[in-house]
């Protein structure tokens, strides 16, 4: 790799001992991928992954520590994925019990280290931190050093930033050098589509499922998705971005997907057509029948497959405001056609601090709540991911959640006739 | 008796029991709750992986295609090394993907006293000979003989 005077003199020490490992750290990561050369973060911030304060990644917070005690920090104030816990969402005690006592026993101490190095306010833990109400929209070409799978997918292909998918630690260790390898979704070769994806369903197919069968396919190829806008249109409306922001978490999810291009849509799509599709791109149709048999292939991990459902999870990745009012709206007809006042099954929606906070100011927001479904700001994975919750029947139409966890995916008109109650 | 030559990631000198699988390896479904609560085999906790899913990983040369999923990969591939519940070593058919990239430079620069010789771009071939249980010897070369 050719570096720069400066670089160099960063990783012989001349700004210390820990910055020369940072240094050290960016140069190995792009060796391991022939990067030539390290260029500069363009963004305004950055974005973390890393929110937890869970005690089995003590060794994250003992790195951390160490880059505050030789004093370095972000040159980049940045955002970060959402908290673990919040008091709305129902725990019982022994959950309760082993949220703060076994799990997430760092949480107040990785968050004072967050605020140190950068963090961006208190209200920054979303893992939809493009959206407008939070302010961390990258421009299209800006050079990222983020993590966060669905943030990163995002960014790239929808708002046309550049970022790998990149580790956590290595998201703030490009911040604190202010320099990322130059390689993958980086380069303009990187980010041409060596699969060509046909959509041909007969009805807009599931974002989530989409996306899922989409990932498991081409693992961490570029797909360049052909006939998608005849059902999400040709422009970036806030319900196309909104689809896509869960078509594409599903795709880096259920697969490692970074970068996708929806032809006539997405930016470079748009600007290049299929000059984008590398020669002798692998081909991939989707229709009914495959999306069908993709989710018929999801193992169920409930105890007992037939229990009914004790929570349900929307909102992973994180919902938009215009996903609250229209879910709200699909809640109240459902309710009134199911001959239901409240939901039937304890749900919680979950979106970012600032997305929440614009939308109690809107007249959906008192709708929800009288039928009875719970706001929060919380990660839905984190909330889930211990063996207590292998045991509880959870539904979703994340099938992020669904990947990591025990929870069982639904599509949203399945979730939407079982919490309010048209489904026994 | 066969050998396999790769690219060395990270380097080092092991002989450990195979264990593969020809699906991503999940980094985060697969380590996340056996690290957090002491499963001292470290047994694969992905349940999207048949081939794997319950197995013991600690201290066994993972062989894999690449890695997959969440971007908290690397750190938990990091913890891992931290906390000496790692696989002896990792081995990629393919070209490393940039989570298990991070993953394995972080704990070569970052962990004292953890050896974790990662090797990539073995080939499909590699894939499709090694089995389960088979004698896996890694050179400081990147050459990988499996019998």
């Amino acid at each position: 790799m050719i570096l720069t005077n400066e670089q160099k003199a960063i990783l012989n020490g001349e700004k210390g001992e820990t910055m020369a490992k940072v240094m050290k750290t960016m140069v190995m990561y792009g060796e391991a991928f022939e990067a030539e050369k390290l260029v500069p973060v363009t963004s305004k911030y950055n974005h973390l992954v890393t929110s937890f304060g869970l005690k089995v990644m003590s060794p994250v917070y003992d790195l951390m520590q160490k880059l505050l005690d030789a004093g370095v920090s972000s040159g980049q104030k940045f955002s970060v994925d959402p908290r673990p816990l919040d008091k709305n969402v129902p725990a019982n005690f022994l959950q309760n019990f082993v949220f703060k006592h076994l799990m997430y026993t760092k949480q107040d101490f990785y968050e004072e280290q967050l605020k140190k190095l950068g963090l961006l306010n208190d209200n920054a833990f979303t893992c939809t931190c493009y959206m407008d109400e939070v302010g961390n929209k990258p421009k299209k070409g800006d050079v990222l050093s983020w993590a966060e799978s669905s943030a990163v997918v995002y960014a790239n292909s929808v708002l046309g930033a550049r970022c790998n998918r990149n580790s956590g630690i290595l998201d703030i260790m490009g911040s604190i050098v202010g320099y990322v390898p130059y390689f993958g979704l980086l380069t303009d070769e990187g980010r041409k589509a060596t699969w060509v994806v046909k959509v041909k369903t007969t009805k807009k197919p599931e974002a989530q499922l989409l996306g899922s069968a989409i990932g498991m396919k081409v693992m961490e190829d570029v797909p360049y998705v052909v006939g998608l806008d005849k059902w999400i249109g040709n422009e970036l409306t806030d319900e196309a971005c909104a689809y896509l922001k869960d078509f594409g978490a599903a795709t880096a999810s259920n697969g490692a997907v970074g970068l996708y291009h929806i032809e006539n849509l997405t930016p470079e799509a748009i600007e290049m057509g299929e000059k984008l599709i590398q020669e002798g791109a692998k081909e991939y149709v989707i229709d009914d029948k495959e999306l069908e048999r993709v989710k018929n292939n999801y193992p169920v991990m409930w105890k007992n497959p037939d229990a009914s459902p004790k929570l349900c999870f929307v909102g992973c990745p994180h919902l938009s405001l215009e996903q609250l009012t229209e879910w709200t709206q699909k809640i109240e007809k459902a309710l009134e056609q199911n001959g239901n006042r409240k939901i039937v099954i304890p749900t919680v929606f979950t979106a970012a601090p600032k997305v929440l906070e614009a939308f109690n100011k809107t007249e959906y927001a008192k709708k929800l709540e009288n039928a009875g479904v719970i706001t929060s700001y919380i990660c839905p994975l984190m909330y889930m991911n211990n063996p207590l919750c292998k045991k509880m029947p959870v539904i979703t139409s994340s099938n992020k959640l669904r990947t990591y966890t025990s929870a069982r995916y639904y599509t949203d008109d399945e979730i939407l006739q079982a919490i309010t109650g048209g489904k026994k | 008796m066969k050998q396999f030559q790769g690219r060395v990631v990270t380097p080092g000198e092991v002989t450990a029991e195979a264990v593969v699988t020809t699906e991503g390896f999940n980094t985060l479904a697969s380590l996340q709750m056996a690290l957090q609560f002491g499963d001292k085999e470290v047994k694969c906790g992905d349940q999207n992986n048949p081939q794997l899913h319950g197995k013991p990983l600690f201290n066994k040369a993972l062989c894999l295609p690449q890695t997959i999923g969440s971007t908290t990969g690397g750190l938990v591939l990091y913890c891992a090394c931290a906390m000496k519940r790692n696989p002896a070593c990792m081995l990629f058919a393919n070209h490393i993907d940039s989570l298990a990239a991070a993953g394995a430079v972080l704990a070569d620069v970052w962990v004292d006293g953890v050896s974790m010789p990662v090797v990539d771009s073995l080939g499909d071939e590699f894939l499709n000979y090694v089995k389960d249980g088979m004698k896996i010897t890694v050179k400081a070369n990147g050459i990988v003989e499996v019998e």
